[in-house]
């Protein structure tokens, strides 16, 4: 039995050692989509998406609980989190009197990620928030499977 | 004027509702941040209408983005109205609900998903945007399939689903009419497809188009061949929850319906009379629906569609008068049946059921209570001076102006089918000898804390307070509603006020 649901689980040495290399890989792929978000086809959510598959690759490889185990707050800590940068994003132009979601641009480029304005934090408020519930969605599907 | 401010009420909802997530699971927690938070956010509403009364309106480009590219959000008169009942239902229902549900409801989020739905609403009535308004739309109704579901029951699950598949069906049909709307006039901005639409020439396209925003905001706010949903799931969820829909969901569709068709569309004569005998059915059915029912919540959710018929037939009348008269009964049904709803969850409470032929000797038990109810229902059937007489004898007296003898006669009965089922619902519950022994174990009232007790019976009591101030405030509120209404009829000031003035 307990064979059985470890097959289901894709128990394999090939998976578990590509996925040592590939969680970082994705997530550093994931960032990569973030920032390029500003200019062409990417972004916050697209992002957090990439990032979330890359645990939800290594909760295939190991087991949801092995997962959980890396982060040290539970990911559903993630949406609040996230969604305060989002709003705190919106608000900081409002302190320099611009409207409300303004996009506020750093006078000086930032080395390698460039321009750097408000709009990239509003992202990261997504990318977080998309991580959050992805991941709190499927890891409290496998609690109940 | 162009101020940050407009967005504040929807602001300090959203960040109490996130600030609740990181609560999860804390009750106690919860309850503090919901009842401050919603204090709050009544001040800055209460701002903000005293503001917009002052300046005349508020607006702002979010964004930077200028009107007609970015979305605009912009407060008159009317705005403000429902921005401020919005804030008063939020925050009595805030605090009832503190005490009313039980303790897994709220493990489950109620409070966070209360305040997005709050936040929904006031988006909605603030946006110059149509499809803005679609977005605050769905807002809205997500929250509300989540806050019918949570903790569901059967009967809750049924309900729910007719609620979801219909205001389903509802939000594609609003969808498509934008859709249809952009593609004759390229573009999403209220004012400026009211400049635009004038200059289309294919006047049939134009109706057809307001007759689906008509039926896309007809079923959210149940008139009379779509209504159906409405009686079939408002009694399902716990009082709290009923509350907020019966006095605010439906009401947000009628909202929706006289920014439509006053600013971008002016109806024609069809559409009057296609409104009027909408509303006269509306109005038939729905009284009609009240008759047979015994449980109280299902008597009040039929009252919803019959007095929904009162402001259609306003609509329907297209006068500044009648507009006066469904801005006033708009602002007296929000505070009402919002009060209702409470005091039946108060009811169940003392007697575990809303049955009326099951309940009894209320007046007995809990004279100050009654008292209270008494005005609230007195309030709802519209006996003077209390805030339901002066804007049904406003409509009455317009619609006997206009000659539209079918609409008066319609609104008469609806009137005495009121009077019939208050007088019973007052009759059975409150008057009658209780049909069986009432024991310790049915009152769940009598062992609440004295907190408990006050968190329960406060919002009621405001809430009436609020309606009696409106019944002897008269003047000032007519003055407001003849205000909203002016505006209402001169859609040209609010083009003005997001677009600038002409050139």
């Amino acid at each position: 039995m307990e064979r059985n649901r470890n097959k289901q689980k894709l128990d394999t040495t090939i998976l578990r050692t590509s996925t040592n290399y590939l969680l970082p890989l994705l997530i550093l792929f994931s960032v990569f989509l973030l920032m390029r978000g500003h200019y062409l086809p990417g972004g916050g959510f697209v992002g957090g998406l990439v990032a979330s598959i890359a645990f939800v690759l290594h909760s295939f490889a190991y087991s949801p609980t092995q997962t959980l185990k890396m982060f040290s707050v539970k990911p559903f800590f993630l949406i609040p989190t996230g969604l305060m940068i989002c709003f705190l994003s919106g608000m900081l132009p409002t302190l320099l009197g611009h409207p409300f979601m303004s996009v506020v641009w750093f006078a000086d480029a930032v080395v390698v990620i460039g321009a750097f304005g408000s709009a990239l934090i509003f992202d990261l408020g997504v990318y977080m928030v998309v991580i959050g519930v992805v991941l709190t969605i499927l890891f409290s599907i496998s609690e109940q499977v | 004027m162009i101020t940050n401010f407009i967005l504040a009420p929807i602001l300090m909802h959203m960040f109490t509702a996130i600030l609740l997530l990181f609560f999860w699971q804390k009750v106690l927690v919860q309850k503090i941040i919901s009842i401050v938070g919603n204090s709050i956010a009544f001040l800055l509403c209460l701002r903000l209408f005293e503001m917009t009364l002052t300046h005349g309106h508020l607006s702002l480009q979010v964004g930077g983005w200028q009107a007609p590219f970015g979305i605009t959000f912009i407060s008159d008169t009317l705005s403000a109205i429902m921005v401020l009942l919005t804030a008063l239902v939020s925050l009595a229902v805030g605090i009832y609900s503190a005490a009313s549900l039980n303790v897994s409801r709220i493990k489950f989020g109620y409070f966070f998903i209360f305040h997005f739905l709050i936040m929904g609403l006031l988006g909605a009535f603030l946006t110059g945007d149509i499809f803005n308004l679609y977005v605050w739309f769905e807002v809205v109704i997500i929250s509300s399939f989540i806050l019918l579901t949570v903790g569901g029951k059967k009967m809750q699950m049924e309900g729910a689903i007719k609620y979801v598949t219909m205001n389903m069906l509802a939000s594609v049909i609003f969808l498509t009419a934008i859709a249809v709307l952009y593609g004759i006039t390229g573009t999403l901005n209220i004012a400026d497809i009211a400049n635009k639409i004038t200059l289309v020439e294919n006047k049939g396209l134009v109706t057809v188009t307001s007759l689906l925003f008509f039926v896309g905001f007809g079923i959210k706010s149940a008139v009379f061949p779509l209504y159906f949903w409405l009686p079939s799931a408002y009694h399902t969820p716990p009082s709290a929850i009923a509350a907020i829909f019966g006095g605010l969901l439906t009401k947000m569709g009628i909202y929706a319906m006289l920014r439509v068709f006053t600013v971008i569309f002016q109806p024609d004569y069809f559409t009057l009379t296609l409104f009027s005998i909408i509303a006269i059915f509306t109005l038939i059915t729905g009284a009609l629906g009240t008759i047979n029912k015994r449980n109280i919540r299902r008597i009040l959710s039929y009252l919803i569609v019959c007095h929904i018929g009162y402001l259609i037939a306003g609509l329907g009348l297209n006068t500044e008068l009648a507009f006066v008269a469904i801005v006033f009964y708009l602002i007296h049904d929000v505070i009402v049946k919002s009060n209702v709803f409470m005091i039946s969850g108060v009811i169940v409470k003392m007697r575990e059921t809303v049955d009326i032929t099951r309940l009894g000797s209320l007046l007995k038990d809990y004279p100050k209570f009654s008292f209270v109810t008494a005005l609230v229902l007195f309030s709802l059937i519209g006996i003077p001076p209390l805030s339901g007489f002066w804007p049904k004898i406003l409509l009455f007296q317009e619609t006997f102006k206009q000659e539209n003898y079918f609409l008066l006669a319609a609104l008469i009965i609806a009137s005495f089918v009121t009077v019939f089922v208050i007088v019973r619902i007052w009759a059975e519950a409150f008057w009658k000898e209780s049909p069986k022994h009432i024991t310790e174990e049915i009152d769940h009232f009598a062992p609440f804390s004295l907190s408990g007790k006050i968190a329960l019976i406060a919002p009621i009591v405001g809430l009436a307070i609020v309606s009696l101030f409106i019944g002897l405030n008269v003047n000032s509120v007519i003055k407001l509603s003849e205000k909203a209404a002016y505006e209402m009829k001169h859609p040209e000031i609010y083009i003005n006020n997001v677009l600038g003035p002409k050139e």
